[in-house]
């Protein structure tokens, strides 16, 4: 693995934790809220529930998500290099 | 002795045992280096520095305000905690592990490096101390506002003990002393803010967890506690609470401004410099967001058990009936506390001995008000009480009093305490040492750094003193400000190639200006009134105010893109550090 191609992957896992970031927050705890409300996670309205809740879960998931993944990307790229 | 004199003997026991503990680690982390002063000697184990930087950002406002805020906004106060968490994924995405790769002390001086300009820097540096004094004087207030409602000490000498205790820990201790107060405070804050919430949710639920408390079923049987608080608050005038009443649009630009000035606040940026490496950066990143998560999930929930708990007391029977109101005279005991403090104030508008809390302004429930006899709003009811007074209205033991109190000054201090060090290190390393005299020793840096210090805890001192009447607002314009000014310039230096000085310099002064005046045109600064009414009619788009940073920062991207596109490259310098940047590893990269 060459530094671009380290470089390359790196962006596509930041594009693709950012779309999970959009859609918890912006979509399902604003845009859609509205909509969402129609449906019950236990007692709460689940656009309600995301704005106030299941959007914050959702971050820590993703970071967590991330920081595992660019670990294991490290790890390839130093194994890559050890080859050479 | 009386309870009230018990109550205040305890809290000053707890208070002062919690000072006594930061200058404890004061006085053990004492620095001599300025890599210890600015960045703690880049040793900070990444999960001590996710606690540090939980209480960094957690401050008076979240600890204090927050919770009253959303009680009394419902769905529409979701803005502040999606915003003040998602922040955070930007930063752990595009900012914290390039900045710690970069490996140097402060963000002026990535820009001005990645920029290879002092201009860039300088203009960094200026907008980073406007961001960070808008929000300390806040904080400064905070502090003198818990001492003077818990010790009942003026709130000048309120200020000058905590400004004692974080020039104790800031100029002795630098980052290091800083860092590890912060770890010991947010224990404290956390702990305080839970503990009430655990038992209110037990006592309204049953159910132990807040967090799944406030969507449960209400433990007197009376149905689910969010549908009976919708429909209590709405047969009362004001906006149901799971759905809120402000535009989508404004809801969406305010929470994007929260969440990309988050990013883009330079004491939380500079937390991510003292870890060890790259990797430590991204998991502590996680670490800060998980321990911001449990204040944040749990602040929601103690805003809806406290709004149902409140209304229940004034509101006990039918809304209209003419004995469903509660009766003065038998107001609880922490009702008659609370009423000294001028937070909680009553008026019996229709003199008929009982409290009646409704939303008056609303034009709709004004001829149902007069049908019920009511003639106004008689409550006053402030929101700070929220979090304050909880423990109280859950009938907890006076030590949890005092705890809070201790966790209130906690989140006051060891925000104000970062700040102050991100604004001693932009002037004693970027100005003095980089700019003015590039040939001070170390030592004589260091002493720089202390000396800054020491003024701006002074200036800060002041401004908490006697806050110049924006102060309060400007607070939350700090986010705004932050986002339209040094959120583009860091991430463009990372994840573009092309993007040069002039392109960055001129993004950064349009972004700042723009957000600046539409702040100014419809709040006004200390003298200068505002010059349009403040209302959704006049503003852009329909963004307030609190918005606007948003357009700034779109406005920063559009000019910095504009003006690279006809001036040079950057220097094949610059080029191969922004691969180093990029590059994996775990060190910094060699300048």
């Amino acid at each position: 693995m060459t530094a671009k191609e380290y470089w390359q992957a790196n962006l596509k896992l930041i594009a693709g934790c950012l779309i999970v970031w959009f859609v918890a927050s912006f979509g399902c705890g604003l845009l859609l809220a509205p909509w969402l409300n129609q449906f019950m996670l236990g007692g709460f309205k689940l656009g309600f529930w995301f704005a106030q809740q299941g959007s914050i879960l959702v971050f820590v998931l993703v970071l967590i998500y991330y920081a595992r993944a660019m670990k294991r990307l490290d790890a390839e790229f130093l194994a890559a290099k050890d080859k050479l | 002795m009386s309870d009230d004199a018990h109550l205040r003997l305890l809290t000053l026991v707890v208070v002062g045992a919690s000072f006594a503990l930061y200058i404890g680690i004061a006085i053990w982390s004492r620095v001599r280096t300025t890599g210890d002063f600015y960045i703690a000697g880049k040793s900070v184990h990444p999960v001590a520095n996710g606690m540090a930087t939980a209480a960094d950002w957690m401050s008076a406002a979240s600890f204090i305000s927050m919770a009253g805020l959303i009680a009394f906004l419902g769905y529409d106060g979701s803005v502040y905690l999606m915003g003040w968490t998602g922040g955070y994924v930007l930063l752990a995405l595009l900012l914290a592990p390039y900045l710690r790769r970069f490996g140097k002390f402060t963000v002026p001086e990535f820009i001005g490096e990645r920029y290879a300009s002092n201009t860039a820097s300088v203009v960094a540096v200026i907008c980073l101390i406007l961001v960070s004094f808008t929000y300390i004087a806040g904080q400064m207030r905070g502090v003198g506002i818990v001492f003077s409602r818990f010790l009942e000490l003026d709130i000048g000498t309120g200020l000058v003990l905590g400004m004692g205790v974080v020039f104790l820990y800031a100029v002795l201790g630098g980052m290091r002393g800083i860092t590890y107060t912060q770890v010991a405070q947010y224990c404290v804050l956390i702990f305080a803010y839970t503990v009430p919430a655990v038992f209110i949710s037990i006592q309204v639920t049953g159910i132990a967890l807040p967090q799944a408390g406030f969507g449960a079923s209400l433990a007197d049987g009376g149905g689910s506690l969010l549908a009976r608080l919708d429909t209590i608050v709405q047969d009362l005038g004001f906006a149901s609470y799971t759905e809120g009443s402000r535009s989508r649009l404004d809801l969406f630009f305010i929470t994007a401004a929260l969440m990309i000035g988050t990013a883009g606040l330079p004491h939380v940026l500079v937390r991510f410099f003292t870890v060890r490496k790259v990797s430590d950066a991204r998991s502590s990143a996680v670490w800060a967001l998980i321990f911001i998560a449990i204040l944040y999930t749990t602040a929601p929930a103690v805003a809806a058990l406290a709004r149902y708990n409140l209304t229940e007391t004034i509101q006990p029977g039918p809304v209209g009936h003419p004995e469903g109101n509660l009766v003065y005279e038998e107001r609880p005991g922490w009702f008659r506390r609370w009423e000294d403090t001028g937070l909680l104030a009553f008026e019996d508008k229709n003199d008929d001995g009982r409290v009646q809390y409704y939303n008056d302004s609303s034009a709709d429930f004004e001829q149902k008000a007069g049908e019920y006899g009511w003639q106004g709003n008689e409550l006053h009811v402030d929101r700070d009480i929220i979090v304050l007074a909880n423990p109280e209205i859950a009938q907890l033991p006076a030590w949890v009093i005092a705890l809070v109190a201790a966790g209130g000054i906690a989140a006051a201090l060891s925000t104000a305490a970062g700040l102050l060090l991100v604004i001693s290190a932009a002037v004693s390393h970027d100005l003095i040492k980089r700019q003015l005299r590039p040939n001070l020793s170390e030592r004589g840096e260091l002493r720089a750094g202390r000396i800054s210090a020491a003024l701006a805890i002074l200036l800060a001192g002041y401004l908490g003193f006697n806050p110049p009447g924006f102060v309060a607002q400007v607070v939350a314009f700090a986010f705004g400000l932050a986002a339209a000014s040094l959120f583009p310039p860091i991430v463009m230096g990372v994840f573009s190639k092309r993007m040069n000085k002039a392109g960055a310099v001129s993004g950064m002064l349009s972004g700042l200006t723009f957000t600046l005046l539409y702040i100014v045109a419809f709040r006004g600064i200390g003298g200068i009134s505002p010059i349009f009414e403040d209302t959704p009619d006049n503003w852009l788009f329909g963004i307030s105010p609190e918005g606007i940073g948003v357009v700034g920062m779109l406005l920063n991207f559009v000019v910095a893109v504009g003006v690279c596109s006809f001036t040079a490259r950057p220097s094949e310098e610059v080029e191969a550090l922004i691969e180093r940047v990029r590059a994996p590893g775990q060190g910094e990269v060699d300048a």
